[in-house]
């Protein structure tokens, strides 16, 4: 291969190309990506950056060696096609010379879900979602002591928001669809755990309940100047909670609109995109010279059960080098002994949660350090009597055994 | 010198957490003895509590970094700074390290 495309700079990006420098690629490597930032950490942006006590120069994943990787970074560029040519892949890029190379990586990561809008307000300013830097930030500067937010959505990153929200000062409502906010990823019994935080915090928690839409501010009765801005969150129930500042945060739609017409299967009902880019454990599409990895991809999950694209900051490390192999025909890279079994953390209240594996409906959980009232404890998931899943609460070194333990145990 | 531990008290692949002002963390790879700083250098983590690799790395337990047990270098995301890396001596059946 001649030239090697990542489209993604993300970290799923920054991986792919020092995998394939590290594996010895020493062609033309072009990266394109759609944000004009250099590749930056995306997980503080909820917590620390969002807080405050992190800026934009502390996101950077660069390193000076990178300069050693020869790449030809084409920033602020949005791939919009790919097509296969007699010999290799054009990438038609808007407003910019396409690129034409032999091999594809696919990294192209996800965006935020929005809200449907069914009264059709349109956009209204107050209204946010968080992915990228420039959302924290525009999100930061409306944190402002005493301001009402309310977060649209129970899962991590809503839970990360109003945790740190509440420590700007800020009065937080978080509303949630199911009984049972994280029930989902942890199961009713611990989701509980995490849910009663918010409410010990200070953190008014609504479950059960349905958003309906979002009120303009000249509609709430509470403000009649601005009907551009967010005044209020309307419920299914009827009732309509004032908001300054809404967040929502429920759920992702990966970055796939582009290879529309390319030939690449997707992971949903017939090849359906929105399900993802389909992939091999390995990486591979069904078109050769293509690979895709990172927040993107679905494959088969032995810990799942099914097909699913992981979102793991985790595996958009790792899985990188494993592609690249695959693209160069090179055989898998040696891993971490924890690799392949999925791994998320999250931190909120001054609490670090640690997950790895997979939780179903119907798995058992039992505690087998600490205890779950101290905040400090390791539960462990079995289904038929074997682990296959282990939360972790300040307990590092235990939750770490299991997880390295679910990485040798054949499911 | 810093005495840690005797020799047998740290088996292959385990670490050993010396708890000083700035804690220092002790490894056993494969019969060699390394030691570095124990904190890692992108959050508040002790690498005592990492995976040990066979290539001589350590693997932050929290958020995947890898930093070589002789040279202290992280080798990815999301460290960016190394971790000081300290010397062993073994005497008598007793690890003592040399803080540099």
């Amino acid at each position: 291969m001649d030239t090697i495309a990542v489209v993604g700079a993300s970290l799923a990006g920054l991986s792919a190309v020092r995998a394939l420098r590290a594996a010895g690629f020493e062609g033309r490597l072009v990266v394109i990506g759609e944000e004009k930032h250099d590749p930056y950490d995306r997980p503080p942006l909820s917590k620390d950056f969002l807080a405050g006590r992190q800026d934009v120069a502390d996101l950077s994943l660069s390193m000076p060696s990178d300069a050693d990787l020869k790449v030809e970074w084409r920033l602020g560029q949005r791939a919009t096609a790919l097509k296969a040519q007699a010999s290799g892949y054009l990438i038609e890029v808007a407003d910019a010379e396409p690129v034409v190379c032999d091999g594809v990586v696919i990294a192209t990561g996800a965006r935020a879900r929005q809200l449907p809008d069914p009264t059709g307000v349109g956009p209204l300013w107050g209204v946010h979602t968080l992915r990228t830097v420039d959302d924290a930030l525009a999100l930061r500067a409306e944190l402002v002591p005493g301001a009402q937010l309310v977060v649209v959505g129970g899962g991590f990153i809503g839970a990360e928001i109003a945790s740190t929200a509440l420590e700007l000062g800020v009065q937080v409502t978080l509303i949630e669809m199911a009984a049972t906010a994280l029930a989902g990823p942890l199961g009713e019994e611990l989701g509980a755990v995490f849910a009663a935080l918010h409410a010990t915090r200070g953190v008014q928690v609504l479950t059960g309940v349905r958003v309906e839409a979002l009120v303009p501010a000249n509609d709430t009765g509470v403000d009649d100047s601005d009907p551009s801005k967010v005044g209020g969150v309307r419920l299914a129930d009827g009732r309509t909670l004032p908001a300054d500042v809404v967040l929502v945060g429920i759920g992702s739609i990966p970055n796939t609109e582009w290879l529309a017409g390319s030939g690449v299967l997707g992971a949903g009902p017939g090849g359906d995109l929105r399900g993802g880019v389909a992939i091999t454990e390995g990486g591979a599409t069904n078109l050769p010279g293509v690979v895709a990895t990172g927040d993107c991809a679905a494959t088969h999950s032995r810990f799942a059960g099914r097909v699913i694209r992981y979102e793991h900051w985790t595996n958009a490390l790792q899985h990188p080098a494993v592609a690249v192999a695959t693209l160069l025909g090179l055989p898998a890279p040696r891993q971490s002994a924890t690799a392949g079994v999925p791994y998320f953390w999250s931190d909120q209240y001054g609490l670090r949660l640690q997950f790895a594996g997979h939780y179903h409906p119907g798995d058992v959980v039992e505690i087998v350090e600490g205890d779950v009232a101290s905040h400090s404890f390791v539960a462990v998931y079995r289904r038929e009597g074997r682990p296959v899943a282990v939360l972790g609460i300040g307990q590092p070194k235990v939750f770490g055994r299991w997880r390295k333990q679910l990485a040798t145990d054949p499911l | 010198m810093i005495k840690v531990c005797a020799v047998a008290d740290l088996p292959e692949g385990e670490a050993f957490r010396l708890e000083l002002e700035v804690p220092i963390a002790v490894f056993n790879v494969a019969g060699e003895f390394f030691a570095i700083d124990d904190t890692c250098t992108h959050q508040d983590a002790s690498l005592a509590d990492g995976f040990v690799e066979d290539d001589c790395t350590v693997e932050c337990p929290l958020h995947a970094s890898c930093f070589d047990l002789r040279t202290g270098k992280p080798n990815g995301p999301p460290a960016k700074e190394p971790v000081r890396t300290h010397s062993v001596v073994v005497e008598d059946g007793t690890i003592f390290v040399v803080r540099d």
